[in-house]
C-alpha cells in the first residue's frame, strides 16, 4: 500500500518535471536530434564525428568565436557552399571548396543546431524562421 | 569421472602447445593465382605464382618519377582518390594520416595514394594538398600520370574499381580501400578506408607484415 502511494506520487511528480521542461526547451531538442542525423548524413565526412575538421584541408567547427561572428551568414554557407573564398577558422586559413546542399530550410535550421551546440558550442537554437530571414540576404 | 577430466586436461594441454606452437599470424595472400612447375634437384615441384603488382611509371607530389621499382623492398599501402572529391576521400585520408602517423619513420614502409583525376591534379595541386594535409618527406607519395593506367592498375591489379560517372559526386565512382602489398609485391589485405575499425586493423596488419617480410629475407 505504502509503496503504491510512493509510486503514484513519484509518477505525478516526473510528469510534472517534463511538462515543467519549458516549450523552448521541447523546440530546442526537436531541433537537436533532427540535426545530429543530418550532420551524419551530410557533413561529418568532411568535418569529422567530433567537428575536428582535416588537418589545413577541412575547417573545424569548434571555433566558437568564428560560429558566433558569423552567425547570420551560417544558413548561406550551408546551402550554397564555399568557392575560392579563403576563410579563416581558429587562426588557420581554408581555400578549399565546400560543396552547396539541396537540404530544405528547415533542415539547415537544424543541422545548425546541432553544430552550434555540440563540440563545445553552445548558443541555443536556430530556428526554420530564422534560417529564411538568414538566406534572403545570402551574397 | 576423475579420468575423463584427466582426460579432457590432456587434451587441452596439447591443444594449448599447438597454438603456441603455430607461427606468427600469417596474412593471407589475395589475388588471382597461377601454378608453375619447376625442376628442383630433379624433381618436378609444383609451386603456386601469386598475382603481383606490375610494373607502373607516375609522378609523385615533388614532380619526381615514381616506378614500381622504386617501392622495391617496402611494404606499402595504395589507395585511390582526387583532391577535390566530396564525398568519402576526406574520412579515407583522415583515416590514412593515422597510418602514415604510426608508420613515417618505419624505413621499409610507404603510402602511395593514385589520383584518379590526374587532369586536375597536377603535381602542383598534389603537393599543396599534401602540405595541407600535413604531410612531407617520402613516406607518403600523391602519384598522378596516365589516367587510363591508373584505372587499369586499380581495377587489374589492385581489383579495386575506379571509374568516370557523372552522376555521383565528384563525378567519379570509387571505393575507399586501402590495399596492403607485401615487399613480394603480393595483395595481403583489404581494408575500408572509411571505416575506423578496419583501419585499426590495417595498422596492426603492416607491423605483422614487416615482420614477416624481415624474417624471409634474414632466412
Ligand atoms: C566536401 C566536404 C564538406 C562537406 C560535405 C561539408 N563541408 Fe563545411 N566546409 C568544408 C570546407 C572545405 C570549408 C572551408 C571552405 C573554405 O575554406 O573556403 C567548410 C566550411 C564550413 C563552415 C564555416 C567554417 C567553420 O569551420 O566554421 C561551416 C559552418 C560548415 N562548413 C558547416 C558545414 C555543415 C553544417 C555541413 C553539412 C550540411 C558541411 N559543412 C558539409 C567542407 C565540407
Amino acid at each position: 500500500m505504502k509503496l503504491r502511494v510512493i509510486g503514484t506520487v513519484m509518477l505525478l511528480l516526473s510528469v510534472i518535471i517534463a511538462s515543467c521542461q519549458s516549450e523552448e526547451q521541447q523546440e530546442f531538442q526537436r531541433y537537436y536530434n533532427g540535426g545530429k542525423i543530418i550532420y551524419e548524413q551530410r557533413c561529418q565526412n568532411c568535418h569529422s564525428a567530433k567537428g575536428e575538421g582535416l588537418s589545413n584541408l577541412i575547417p573545424p567547427l569548434t571555433d566558437a568565436g568564428y560560429l558566433k561572428s558569423n552567425k547570420a551568414a551560417l544558413a548561406c554557407i550551408v546551402k550554397y557552399g564555399i568557392k575560392e573564398t579563403i576563410i579563416t577558422v581558429n587562426g588557420k586559413s581554408y581555400e578549399g571548396a565546400m560543396p552547396a546542399t539541396d537540404l530544405a530550410p528547415v533542415d539547415i535550421a537544424k543541422v545548425l543546431t546541432y553544430v552550434t551546440n555540440s563540440f563545445g558550442n553552445k548558443m541555443g537554437v536556430i530556428t526554420s524562421e530564422q534560417v529564411d530571414k538568414d538566406l534572403l540576404k545570402c551574397k | 569421472m576423475k579420468k575423463l577430466t584427466g582426460a579432457l586436461f590432456i587434451v587441452l594441454l596439447y591443444t594449448a602447445c599447438k597454438f603456441n606452437a603455430a607461427d606468427t599470424p600469417k596474412l593471407p595472400i589475395y589475388g588471382n593465382r597461377d601454378t608453375a612447375s619447376n625442376v628442383v634437384n630433379g624433381k618436378t615441384v609444383i609451386d603456386s605464382v601469386y598475382q603481383t603488382i606490375p610494373a607502373f611509371k607516375f609522378i609523385n607530389q615533388y614532380g619526381d618519377s615514381i616506378t614500381n621499382k622504386s617501392l622495391n623492398g617496402y611494404v606499402y599501402v595504395a589507395d585511390f582518390f582526387f583532391t577535390t572529391c566530396p564525398s568519402i576521400c576526406p574520412i579515407m585520408h583522415r583515416n590514412m594520416l593515422k597510418v602514415y602517423n604510426d608508420y613515417k619513420n618505419v624505413s621499409d614502409f610507404k603510402i602511395i595514394s593514385h589520383t584518379i583525376d590526374p587532369k586536375h591534379d597536377s603535381v602542383a595541386v598534389l603537393k599543396k594538398y599534401a602540405d595541407k594535409l600535413g604531410i612531407s618527406g617520402n613516406s607518403w607519395w600523391l602519384l598522378q600520370g596516365k589516367k587510363e593506367e591508373t584505372y587499369q592498375l586499380g581495377e587489374k591489379n589492385y581489383l579495386v574499381a575506379v571509374k568516370e560517372d557523372s552522376g555521383t559526386p565528384g563525378g567519379y565512382v570509387h571505393q575507399g580501400w586501402f590495399v596492403l602489398i607485401d615487399k613480394q609485391k603480393r595483395i595481403r589485405g583489404y581494408y575500408d578506408g572509411t571505416d575506423e575499425k578496419q583501419v585499426d586493423k590495417l595498422r596492426a596488419d603492416i607491423k605483422t607484415l614487416l615482420a614477416e617480410t624481415n624474417t624471409n629475407i634474414a632466412q
